[in-house]
């Protein structure tokens, strides 16, 4: 019974056959007997947890229910709440409690949604497997030798072994979608600029974007719809997105007229063979339900996953200064001086993988290099960008794998990041071009599961929760649930 | 030979706006440290900065009155350095693409004016403040005025003297508080200097500059690019070189120190702030703030000229601030017969008992309307200008009205033909030696008569009166 959407959910209390409470208690108990396992929570305070749930309960009562009344949702520790630690899973940030909510946040909390805890992540969001968290690595529910993906892996985790029935994530090179494959759920990526940044702890600002990570389309639309929406306070927020009827886009059952693009990069040598399957059946999966597939080129995908690293460090060599052990964080022990403070508190602080990155940008933006690699790779994001548009000419959305394996052991890329940013070969273009993506689940692998990632133009979120709530009716792959989560059930 | 200095100055200069560049903390001054402060000025995680359209707009302003060009695109940049006062561990400036570009600023040497050019000015935000004197062992960090607006105002290398720079800086320094851009108060940091000097012969190209920080006041910038041009010269005809540095002027010792050479520089690694997007401005929008544009400085001194025929030194003492000038105008309406007299009595009289107070015009207890009052008196020849003075000395004293001070302290001018004839028949009476002298051809002695008649009367008798009655009556 646990494994159940958000829209059914909203249905059960709207009948009055269970309660925000009820249902806190059933995920609370969930949490309590397998997190252990996945490490997929960070942080989850029951009582905190019991008290929104009672207060949801309560409003429902009085005033009937909001668009999200007593629904739970996990939300990454990238998100800062005025209750409870937001840490980013790095140790830099161990203790932080930020006094204030990210705008999504606020939107959830005015939903009448209930928090449920903050999930494990890859420190600073930067990683693909939730490996570099500062607080171990989390399981990926259907083979717990598996890494989850990142660096939204716990909420994928989270919701694949439904923990929770939803949670939100962020992506900046794949992040949402990427987790999402690997743990056989849905996630949407949307438009840059439809959901603020502003309370969202910064990895690269002109990639990071929020998104919903759920069971279902349906519920990833009405996640989405909650958190978006323009925001002042966040420059980058548009002010004039073109609407989107969230849940009246996942009515759509067939592809009758749909064109869907098939660009011949993301097929490619060495990709799982039976991932390529999987996206193989899926589009003629579409081909039954009405669409045409047109094979198209975006000719300058193989520049993306070295213009992303070069962009995104950039970025986050700045965005990551201000944890230098003056106002808040981690501030080593007895410093000697001003210098000592801070290379002390930031090696103490950071992890590997994020102090590679650090370096990485601050060398990329140096005096004399700079041409070479950050300008450089601003060029390549243009031309991306114009690989997209030119697509989008001829194709109403595309459709690629969302990673190009299904999800490997913990430890087996930790010691060659190359590789390990080859994970994120097919979701990197869609953040340098800022557009919308969405991966579901299309199938299995040994066991794992394999995903199908959808990209529209910009704003055109609707395409891709319409083609995805078609291809979800028809196929099986969105109810299927890992083995040995079941304890804790209450039939 | 000779040696030639040549300057170029960057000026910070504070926008006044009400709220901080890129939150709505308050800017206002001396308030408790770290009470003007939210997460975005801290520097919290996941805080975002939104621009305050005031200090884009006051910048524009101030590029349209330097004759620059205004970027209806400009961009922001992120300056990369780690420093206790700098909470994101960046500044968010402009560095590519500056919102104003290629002005100048026309000022006076000697009898005629000389153009200096005017770079860029591009838009930034404070750091806070790190405070260390009297601490041992810490330092403690104010961060009310970390993220306060400021526009950089980056000259050409034009000026050739401590002098010139001078007369450019009070050109600026005038200029952005006439435009009300700034308050330009330099004791409160709200307008700082950075000079570039290197020295030359004439009509080589450039030396090698020092730049010179922690310029706070005009007479210590003067001080500092003398010191430094010597210092220069004199390395430079010892055999030795100059070399690109940053150097400290200390102010107490009248020396400059080095502070980090052209190797020990920072890297900015400067980079466009993904946090905001570009600046863009509308042409109809630079227009709208060019339309509502005050009257110059320059524009200002003319018009007094001509059209209240003040000297050019008048005119350019009752426009040193736009409060002047205004107070200057609002006399007049309230005193239009003379504006020659207004000029003189504000000047000289007001201006110099305000400067011995040492108060500003804006806090004067004598206001425009009660000083027409007192010019009034004068016009209608109630008072003379001497006793005016004491009347003004008084209305400074007390805050009230000429007339009423006149009232008070019975000073009204005695024009009464009747009253001043007897007196001036009681003083032919009480010296009838002197009647007889002047009679006789000394005209010396009609002085004598016109302080002995004003003297009886303390000064109240009309001059000119006394002076028409003597005549008449000696004669008799």
């Amino acid at each position: 019974m646990a494994y159940r959407s958000l829209t059914e959910l909203a249905d059960q209390l709207e009948r009055g056959e269970t309660t925000a409470v009820e249902l806190a208690q059933q995920y609370l108990a969930r949490i309590e007997a397998h997190n252990p396992t996945l490490n997929a929570f960070v942080h989850c305070d029951a009582e905190h947890v019991l008290a929104q749930a009672e207060a949801s309960d309560a409003y429902r009562a009085k005033h009937g229910a909001r668009a999200m009344e007593g629904l739970p949702i996990a939300v990454k520790d990238i998100f800062c709440t005025s209750d409870g630690p937001t840490q980013c899973c790095s140790n830099i940030l161990k203790g932080y409690h930020a006094p204030y909510d990210a705008h999504v946040i606020t939107r959830l909390k005015e939903a009448g949604a209930v928090l449920v805890g903050k999930t494990n992540m890859d420190e600073f969001a930067m990683g693909s497997s939730n490996e570099t968290s500062a607080f171990g690595s989390c399981r990926n529910p259907w083979h717990t030798d598996c890494i989850p993906g990142g660096s939204s892996g716990g909420s994928a985790a989270a919701v694949a072994a439904a923990l929770t029935p939803a949670a939100l994530g962020t992506d900046t090179g794949g992040s949402i979608r990427q987790p999402a494959s690997l743990c056989g759920i849905t996630g949407l990526k949307p438009t840059y600029g439809r959901v603020s940044r502003r309370g969202i702890i910064a990895f690269a600002s002109s990639l990071d974007q929020a998104g919903a990570m759920t069971r279902t389309v349906r519920d990833a639309a009405l996640l989405t719809g909650t958190i978006s929406g323009h925001d002042p306070a966040d420059a980058t927020s548009a002010a004039d997105a073109p609407d989107v009827d969230w849940l009246a886009a996942c009515e759509t059952r067939d592809m009758q007229g749909l064109r869907i693009g098939r660009p011949k990069e993301y097929f490619i040598d060495g990709m799982d063979p039976g991932v390529r399957a999987a996206v193989d059946a899926a589009l003629e999966q579409c081909k039954a339900l009405g669409a045409e597939i047109v094979d198209i080129s975006l000719p300058h995908t193989q520049y993306a996953v070295a213009a992303y690293y070069v962009i995104a460090p950039s970025e986050a060599s700045a965005n990551l200064s201000r944890y230098d052990g003056v106002r808040f964080g981690h501030r080593c022990e007895h410093p000697e001086d001003l210098l000592d403070m801070y290379t002390r508190s930031r090696d103490e602080g950071f992890g590997a993988e994020v102090k590679r990155r650090i370096l990485t940008g601050a060398f990329a933006l140096s005096s004399g290099y700079y041409d070479a690699y950050y300008l450089k790779a601003q060029q390549v994001r243009t031309l991306i960008r114009q690989d997209f548009q030119q697509a989008f000419e001829q194709v109403d959305v595309i459709a690629t794998p969302t990673s190009p394996v299904p999800a490997f052991r913990i430890g087996e890329k930790t010691d060659d990041p190359l590789t390990m940013y080859l994970s994120d070969v097919f979701t990197i273009a869609v953040n340098l071009a800022g557009l919308p993506g969405l991966s579901q689940p299309c199938g299995m692998v040994d066991g794992l599961p394999a995903g199908l990632q959808w990209i529209a133009p910009a704003w055109q979120e609707g395409r891709l929760l319409a083609a995805a709530a078609a291809y979800e009716a028809a196929t099986p792959w969105h109810q299927q649930t890992p083995a040995d989560f079941t304890a804790g059930e209450q039939a | 030979m000779s040696w030639e200095v040549v300057i170029g100055l960057e000026v910070h200069v504070q926008v006044n706006t009400k709220t901080k560049a890129f939150c709505g903390c308050s800017t206002a001054f001396g308030a408790e440290p770290n009470t003007q402060t939210c997460p975005v000025c801290l520097g919290m995680p996941g805080q975002l900065p939104v621009l305050n359209a005031e200090a884009v707009q006051k910048t524009i302003l101030t590029g349209l009155a330097i004759n620059a060009t205004i970027n209806l695109e400009s961009r922001f940049d992120r300056k990369n350095y780690f420093y206790p006062d700098l909470p994101k561990g960046y500044q968010i400036s402009q560095f590519a693409v500056p919102l104003v570009e290629k002005g100048y600023l026309d000022i006076p040497v000697g009898d005629g004016e000389k153009r200096i050019g005017i770079t860029r000015i591009h838009m930034e935000e404070d750091a806070g403040k790190s405070m260390h004197e009297g601490l041992e062992g810490v330092s403690h960090i104010d961060l009310n005025r970390s993220g306060v607006p400021l526009m950089e105002i980056v000259s050409e290398p034009d000026m050739r003297s401590a002098d010139e720079a001078i007369a450019y800086l009070k050109q600026l320094h005038q200029l952005i508080r006439f435009l009300d851009v700034s308050d330009g108060d330099m004791e409160k940091g709200q307008f700082r200097c950075d000079a570039n000097v290197s020295v030359r012969r004439p009509g080589e190209p450039f030396g090698t500059r020092a730049e010179l920080k922690n310029l706070n006041s005009f007479r210590f910038i003067k001080q500092a690019i003398e010191y430094e041009a010597n210092r220069q010269i004199e390395l430079i005809e010892d055999g030795g070189e100059v070399v690109q540095e940053t150097r400290l002027f200390d102010s107490a010792k009248g020396e400059s120190r080095s502070m980090r050479s052209k190797e020990e520089a920072h890297d900015y690694r400067y980079f466009p702030e993904p946090d905001l997007p570009p600046l863009r401005v509308s042409a109809e929008e630079v227009a709208a703030i060019r339309a509502g544009m005050p009257e110059l400085p320059g524009q200002l001194r003319q018009r007094f000229e001509q059209e209240y025929g003040l000297s050019a030194y008048d005119a350019d003492v009752l426009t040193q601030t736009r409060e002047l000038a205004t107070w200057y105008e609002q006399l007049v309406a309230a005193h239009p017969k003379d504006p020659k007299r207004c000029a003189n009595w504000m000047a000289n009289e007001l201006l110099g008992r305000l400067n011995e107070a040492g108060r500003d015009i804006a806090d004067s207890p004598v206001n425009a309307q009660a000083l027409a009052g007192l010019l009034d008196r004068i016009e209608d020849g109630t008072i003379s200008g001497k006793i005016a003075k004491d009347v003004l000395d008084a209305m400074m004293a007390s805050g009230d009205s000429a007339d009423a001070v006149i009232e008070a302290k019975g000073l009204k001018q005695v024009s009464d033909t009747g009253a001043i004839d007897a007196l001036i028949r009681e003083v032919m009476a009480a010296n009838p030696q002197q009647v007889e002298q002047y009679r006789n051809g000394r005209d010396k002695l009609f002085g004598f008569f016109v302080g002995q008649v004003m003297k009886a009367t303390r000064g109240q008798a009309n001059p000119a009166v006394v002076n028409q009655r003597l005549k008449i009556l000696l004669q008799d």
